[in-house]
């Protein structure tokens, strides 16, 4: 036996003399919650896209940890005594990958391809008269008509965020995905070391030229404190825990919740609670189909559910969750809790008597549930308890992830292929008015699946995108959710928060909508 | 001989064929779309129908299929939906730590598999021949990744000895690449270590009891020529079996291990594929497993001549 340990010993030994030495103290490892394998942040949403985004690319403005919009690429801008003008100047010494400097052209070319493709950006372009440019450094936004969207759509925090690329970049069609990845943020992408399905690696961007103020939020210096950066695709959540634990790795953006006690009693790993605004649940019905055709069913919804039992059911530790009745995100500007009086308690008689009064007649309503993704999966069988106690009959089908994703866009009858309600999730910072709130729009087609239709929302999205002063604008966001109550468009199921894993050495991160990694120190 | 290979490989043909259809209609037919999986959360129908357009998806089935099988003629695989790569490139760029992970495995288990079975038949009844079947069962009956959990607990967690997951080429350093290789290998090795550990005592016992063995004790060979000159050369027919089965049973193995230890291979690939609907890649991989299979058939096949002359091809 003492042989056997002796020889065993000495194979691990030589293993470990043979191993490569450690990777250098500036090289920072982290397990993102997905491989990254479509690199173009405005061909879609994904957020791991959106992060990859933030590594390589700047904003022109960014949402500070205040959630007030402050210039970044920019460096002072005007706005015409009519509000109808506005002419940015960016600042001196920025550059693209590439060494050539970033120019006002190069601006709006980015500008009008972000435009085509984000929902917030398509609304925006709608003001938008004409972009021009006055010279290299200054180019000016012409608008049919105030808005106050301008500002805050150029500092979007989340998908689709408007970055700068190089005009012969951002000139690409929309609809097709860029094969360039130069950028001007404070990492340069590696491509030569890029494998999908292992890794991506970033570099240190050694002629970024960080704003003076320090870093908050998204906005501020990016100054970047480690040499390289590398996201290793970990697909099995034990296993990164493992790796984070043994010092192999130094940060997971999203551990599993039931992992978090094993993270929790390790004096080696901290948590760190990035994104104060957190995620929101939500549950979607197709409103093109019976029974949700009706708005009264759709009320119904809001009766028989309640935030605490899914957010237990998925989180469970109370630490990580909050209920929350505003739409538009408890801790934001527009949270407000008006019109929500009674709804999301659970409060079955209600919920079966409109049923009753909107002529319900018991057929089993097809709720797509996920079953591979650890956020999702327990949201399905929570609705169908809530929904069956409140007098619907539902038929859960489960499927993994992106079979709902293919689903979902279905017109077809439930029974035929389509579907009735489908759950997911999304980072807050992609609701916080009703015009970012994808699920708000209610422009019938143009609406993303589920296709609710609704004049009178239509009007308050758009006054709200029209209004620029921040009183009218809370005012609206409450006639929104008094209309929301009427129509239910979707339904919030609360918020959550997923907090970063490191390792106690790596300081300094940022408290922001999406995880960065400039300001991020690794220390011995 | 080269007749015979010549014929084995022609009659692969149909049988590829047959592969590639079914696994074509398969993909089609099962729930997914690729376009919605790419255009994102937030797509629109518009924008999705654009992604269904660009990647060839609205096509009728046929036209779809007489390209794909147009462009595998001339040897392209075509492109993959996700990766934006040639899926040649991507397999080739996957296949290293994949083969290194079943050479390695086998390796493994083929080394320790037959001497314990050897020993546990000529122990036949004991102790030690109870200890291997036992451990064989248990070899069999744990599953793969229950395996690689334990041995990563025992080995990188508490002990330190090897890394936690992950790969590194051969280019990187021999040290590097065996360091990083000993847990997978080890966990994947596990169940085949049963299966040729039994095989081999089982038809190691049955020649042990011919009378050729008897002769050969009554001239006095000793013992371990007997066992492994005599006996095991005699039965090695079913033990080349097992290990060919086992060399393409390795491929279901691979997908767990390689995403259990994170290691970019083609099991990874295979899983991301599948999830992400990317037919091309899918389809790719699939064909090229089955020929990997009907190569290995013909392989062993081949072997037996070379254990026993009566066998001519």
């Amino acid at each position: 036996m003492a042989f056997r340990r002796s020889v065993l010993g000495l194979v691990a030994a030589t293993a470990a003399l043979l191993a490569p030495g450690i990777a250098p103290a500036q090289t920072l490892k982290a397990v993102m919650h997905s491989d990254v394998k479509i690199v173009d942040p405005i061909w879609t949403t994904a957020y791991i896209v959106r992060n990859h985004g933030y590594m390589i690319y700047d904003t022109l403005f960014a949402l500070d940890g205040q959630g007030e919009v402050k210039p970044q690429m920019v460096d002072t801008y005007t706005m015409s005594p009519d509000n109808l003008a506005y002419t940015f100047t960016l600042r001196d010494g920025l550059k693209w990958h590439d060494g050539k400097p970033v120019t006002a052209e190069d601006c709006v070319a980015s500008i009008k391809r972000w435009g085509a493709r984000d929902s917030l950006g398509q609304k925006l372009m709608t003001f938008v008269e004409g972009m021009s440019t006055d010279d290299a450094k200054r180019f000016t936004v012409k608008l049919k008509s105030p808005t106050g969207l301008l500002l805050f759509g150029l500092a979007k925090p989340s998908s689709n965020v408007p970055f700068m690329m190089p005009k012969r970049v951002a000139e690409t069609d929309p609809n097709q995905q860029i094969s360039d990845f130069t950028g001007s943020g404070p990492f340069v992408m590696k491509t030569d070391e890029w494998k999908p399905g292992d890794r991506i690696v970033y570099t240190k961007f050694k002629d970024y030229k960080p704003r003076p103020e320090p870093a908050s939020g998204l906005a501020g210096g990016k100054v970047v404190k480690v040499d390289r950066v590398e996201w290793l695709a970990i697909s099995d959540q034990q296993q990164a825990v493992n790796a984070l634990l043994a010092g192999e790795i130094d940060l997971i953006e999203q551990p599993a919740y039931d992992l978090i006690p094993l993270l929790k009693s390790d004096s080696s790993v901290k948590l760190v609670d990035y994104n104060p605004l957190g995620l929101q649940y939500a549950m979607r019905p197709n409103h093109l189909i019976k029974p949700f055709d009706n708005p009264k069913v759709r009320q119904a919804l809001t009766y028989a559910l309640n935030q605490t039992d899914f957010l237990q059911a998925v989180v469970g530790d109370p630490d990580y969750y909050k209920t929350c009745k505003a739409l538009f995100v408890c801790g934001s500007p527009l949270a407000t809790d008006k019109g929500m009086d009674g709804l999301l308690e659970s409060n079955f008689a209600k919920s079966k008597q409109l049923l009753k009064e909107a002529g319900y007649d018991g057929t089993p309503i097809v709720l797509l549930h996920s079953t591979d993704l650890q956020t999702l999966t327990n949201l399905g069988p929570v609705a169908k308890q809530l929904l069956e106690k409140g007098g619907f009959k539902v038929d859960m089908q489960s499927s993994d992830w992106q079979t709902v994703v293919s689903r979902r866009v279905r017109k077809d009858p439930a029974d035929k292929g389509g579907w009735n309600l489908m759950n997911t999730s999304w980072v807050s910072a992609d609701i916080l008015n009703p015009v970012m709130s994808s699920f708000m729009n209610m422009s019938c087609d143009k609406a993303p699946f589920g296709w609710p239709c609704d004049a009178e929302m239509e009007k308050l999205r758009d006054d709200f995108a029209r209004e620029v002063d921040p009183a009218k604008q809370k005012a609206l966001a409450e006639a929104v959710q008094m209309r929301w109550r009427e129509v239910v468009p979707y339904v919030h199921l609360g918020q959550f928060y997923i907090p970063i894993a490191a390792r106690k050495n790596v300081t300094g991160i940022l408290t922001a909508a999406a995880p960065v990694f400039w300001n991020v120190e690794k220390t011995k | 001989m080269l007749g015979y290979v010549l014929r084995r490989l022609l009659a692969a043909i149909p049988v590829l064929a047959i592969v590639a259809v079914l696994v074509f209609l398969m993909l089609r037919l099962t729930p997914g779309d690729p376009a919605a999986v790419i255009a994102g959360d937030n797509a629109s129908s518009e924008q999705i129908a654009q992604v269904r357009s660009k990647l060839g998806l609205d096509q009728p089935l046929p036209a779809q299929f007489a390209i794909w099988i147009g462009n595998l003629a001339t040897g392209n695989l075509g492109e993959s939906f996700f990766f934006k790569k040639s899926i040649g490139e991507l397999i080739l760029g996957r296949i290293e730590p994949t083969l290194s992970l079943a050479a390695a495995t086998m390796l493994i288990a083929v080394c320790l598999a037959i001497p314990l079975g050897v020993v546990a038949a000529y122990r036949h009844g004991s102790w030690l021949d109870r200890i291997v079947m036992g451990v064989s069962v248990l070899g069999f009956s744990v599953p793969v990744f229950v395996i690689g959990y334990l041995l990563i607990y025992i080995f990188a967690i508490t002990l330190g000895w090897f890394p936690v997951q992950g790969y590194q080429p051969l280019s990187g350093g021999l040290g590097g690449y065996l360091h990083r290789l000993v847990l997978p290998s080890l966990t994947l090795s596990v169940v085949y270590i049963a299966l040729i550990a039994r095989m081999t005592r089982a038809s190691v016992l049955e020649v042990l009891n011919e009378d050729y063995i008897r002769t050969a004790r009554a001239k006095g060979q000793v013992e371990r020529k007997i066992l492994f000159r005599h006996a095991l050369k005699n039965a090695a027919v079913p033990i080349v079996t097992v290990v060919g089965i086992g060399i393409a049973l390795l491929i279901g193995g691979v997908v767990v291990t390689e995403s259990v230890f994170a290691i970019p291979g083609l099991g990874r690939l295979t899983v991301d594929a599948v999830l992400a609907r990317d037919y091309p890649t899918i389809q790719a991989l699939i064909l090229m497993f089955s020929g990997v299979y009907v190569l290995i058939n013909l392989l062993i096949d081949l072997t037996y001549s070379l254990f026993d002359p009566r066998i001519r091809h």
